[in-house]
């Protein structure tokens, strides 16, 4: 690869991940199913578990169905308190696997705001994603935040 | 009335320290004063009488520590502990705060030792909370070193009686506790063999951290009442739960432990999901993937939600076939944190085993299911601060406290805080 192509790589997976970013910290939570690929993986899994190589997350999804059925539960079921996220990522890795296929490393803090205006560091963690040249563009094929913070709290809603 | 009562309490308090910190206007647990839920006193007392008294608390599924060393840094109540196995493959466990100056001596969350050293003078420990060493013991040179009766016997770890049922470790600080087995009682055993019946393989913990008193989250999973109106998750996406068993069970000595499930018919259950295939056509809302509510039968009965408490700090919970040992841990009167322990089975076909984590998403802390009740909780954390003798009415169900098949019910709430108050002194 070029240091054209190098570039154009890296501009296309910034703006992937900065639409990530924007869709979830902008309510628009039914554009998010639709950055990921139909057989998509999705997880938010806690370092604690990850380090010891342990599967659980408090969010595993297999494929896009799942996402979506989540946006409609946190629409239309869930109850919680009103509150916005603001994501600060850092550190964009990227590793080519091969022509349609990268991996992607990144670090995130999640700002919370909640309905009494307090903001607060919800979460500290990393992303680890796979990501492929689809028509559509650049999709997540499999995303992971992994985080550093011990605990969620009160719950966890909006996606991270 | 209780006003006087209010302030005659406070008048003797000064110099009558037997006073009761909480009064309950009702006997039966009807009536609960919000005092409970934000007193420094209360909460203080509660660490003394419940979680260093006569009570087991869980502490870890004995697979999160299966190997000779192996330790995991835990609570009973907000008294940190560490839990072993020693190189005889027993259990142990110790007050995380060294015989010497008090310093924590285990500083991770997990891992495996064969001895334990507190960083700031080196002083160490085995497995068991025994001292091994002191550094300059016998001095060094013309330095003189330790009083020639300071005897390491002495000065081990506080320890604390540990024991296992069926692979669930719990500890006591207290020797007036009975045996493990006879305080889960007759009525909790049957439930616990029934999740513990083979061996169990730990998938790892989620946490979560709520602004409210631990004893809000111990009515909320004795709460059946609540199930089906804070948790819209089944109404909104039409899964039909017809044909339903419900059972509400307390722990026949002290009512502090209980076990609620809801368990299918199965004749009717096939009918009832031809039928929930026709409503969803009509409404608006339905999942897109259902497996997520898929269920395997796996015990004698088919049984979708079995929540069961074990006083003071465990709720074992499965629901369809999500298995986690959930840790009540209180820190402070206004907060507490739950660890939920997941867990499946050693035999686990890989098919079930992807079920277990796929369901993983119904609880915990985003749990479709659950997200609701740290919320509930803070809400009522939130809106009793400020009125400490008000109460709560817990009426559903009083005039029927034998009923057991029922899910609209708060008996078992009425039950936990009659034991508690025994407990307390109340
Ligand atoms: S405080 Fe632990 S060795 Fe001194
Ligand atoms: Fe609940």
């Amino acid at each position: 690869m070029d240091k054209m192509e190098q570039m154009l790589l890296w501009f296309e997976l910034h703006s992937l991940q900065e639409r990530y970013v924007s869709v979830l910290d902008n309510d628009r939570l039914e554009e998010w199913p639709t950055l990921f690929t139909e057989d998509c993986e999705y997880g938010v899994i806690p370092r604690e578990n990850e380090d010891m190589g342990l599967p659980v997350g408090v969010i595993w999804c297999n494929n896009q169905r799942m996402l979506r059925d989540r946006v409609v539960s946190l629409r239309h079921a869930n109850i919680f308190e009103a509150h916005s996220y603001r994501h600060m990522t850092s550190g964009l890795q990227i590793t080519p696997v091969d022509a349609d296929t990268v991996e992607m490393r990144s670090n995130y803090v999640v700002v919370q705001t909640r309905a009494n205006g307090e903001s607060q560091v919800y979460q500290a963690g990393r992303y680890e994603d796979r990501v492929v040249r689809t028509p559509e563009g650049w999709r997540f094929q499999k995303k992971r935040a992994i985080f550093d913070t011990s605990r969620v709290q009160t719950l966890l809603a909006t996606p991270i | 009335m209780s006003a006087v009562h209010t302030s005659e309490a406070a008048a003797v308090a000064a110099d009558a320290p037997a006073q009761k910190l909480a009064f309950f206007p009702r006997e039966d647990g009807s009536r609960v004063p919000y005092e409970v839920f934000s007193s420094q006193e209360i909460y203080d007392l509660e660490q003394e009488r419940i979680f260093r008294g006569p009570t087991w608390s869980f502490l870890a599924l004995e697979a999160e520590i299966p190997k000779p060393g192996d330790y995991k840094s835990t609570f009973v109540g907000d008294t940190p502990v560490v839990v072993t196995r020693t190189e005889e493959g027993e259990l142990a466990a110790w007050v995380n705060r060294c015989s010497h100056r008090g310093a924590m001596v285990c500083r991770n969350a997990r891992g495996n030792a064969s001895s334990h050293s507190c960083v700031y003078h080196q002083w160490s420990f085995d497995q068991r909370g025994n001292l091994l060493g002191v550094p300059f013991r016998r001095g060094q040179k013309h330095m003189t070193g330790m009083p020639k009766d300071f005897d390491p016997k002495c000065h081990s770890l506080r320890q604390l009686k540990v024991e296992s049922y069926r692979g669930l470790v719990f500890a006591t600080f207290s020797d007036e506790a009975p045996a493990l087995p006879d305080y889960l009682g007759a009525e909790m055993r049957p439930w616990v063999d029934r999740i513990f019946h083979k061996p169990v393989e730990y998938l790892g913990c989620t946490r979560q951290f709520s602004q409210s008193n631990w004893k809000l989250y111990y009515e909320n999973v004795k709460d059946p009442y609540h199930a089906s109106m804070l948790h819209l998750f089944h109404t909104t996406f039409n899964i039909f739960r017809v044909g339903m068993h419900a059972r509400s069970l307390p722990d026949a000595t002290h009512g502090l432990h209980s076990i609620i499930t809801v368990t299918k018919n199965e004749e009717e259950t096939s009918a009832a999901y031809k039928q929930q295939g026709i409503r969803s056509m009509d409404d608006g809302f339905s999942l897109e993937d259902e497996t997520v509510l898929g269920h395997v039968k796996e015990y004698d009965e088919l049984t979708t939600n079995h929540i069961q408490t074990i006083f003071p700090q465990l709720v074992i919970q499965q629901i369809h076939n999500t298995l986690v040992a959930r840790q009540l841990l209180p820190k402070g009167p206004d907060n507490f944190e739950l660890v939920f322990h997941f867990f499946g089975y050693t035999d686990d076909t890989p098919e079930l085993r992807e079920l277990r984590l796929k369901q993983a998403n119904l609880v915990g802390p985003a749990g479709y299911i659950s997200m609701e009740d740290t919320e509930a909780t803070e809400l009522v954390q939130r809106g009793t601060r400020r009125d400490p003798k008000a109460t709560s009415v817990i009426e559903m169900a009083r005039d029927n406290p034998g009923q057991q098949d029922s899910n609209i019910t708060e008996s078992l709430i009425r039950r936990f805080w009659v034991g508690y108050q025994q407990l307390m002194g109340f």
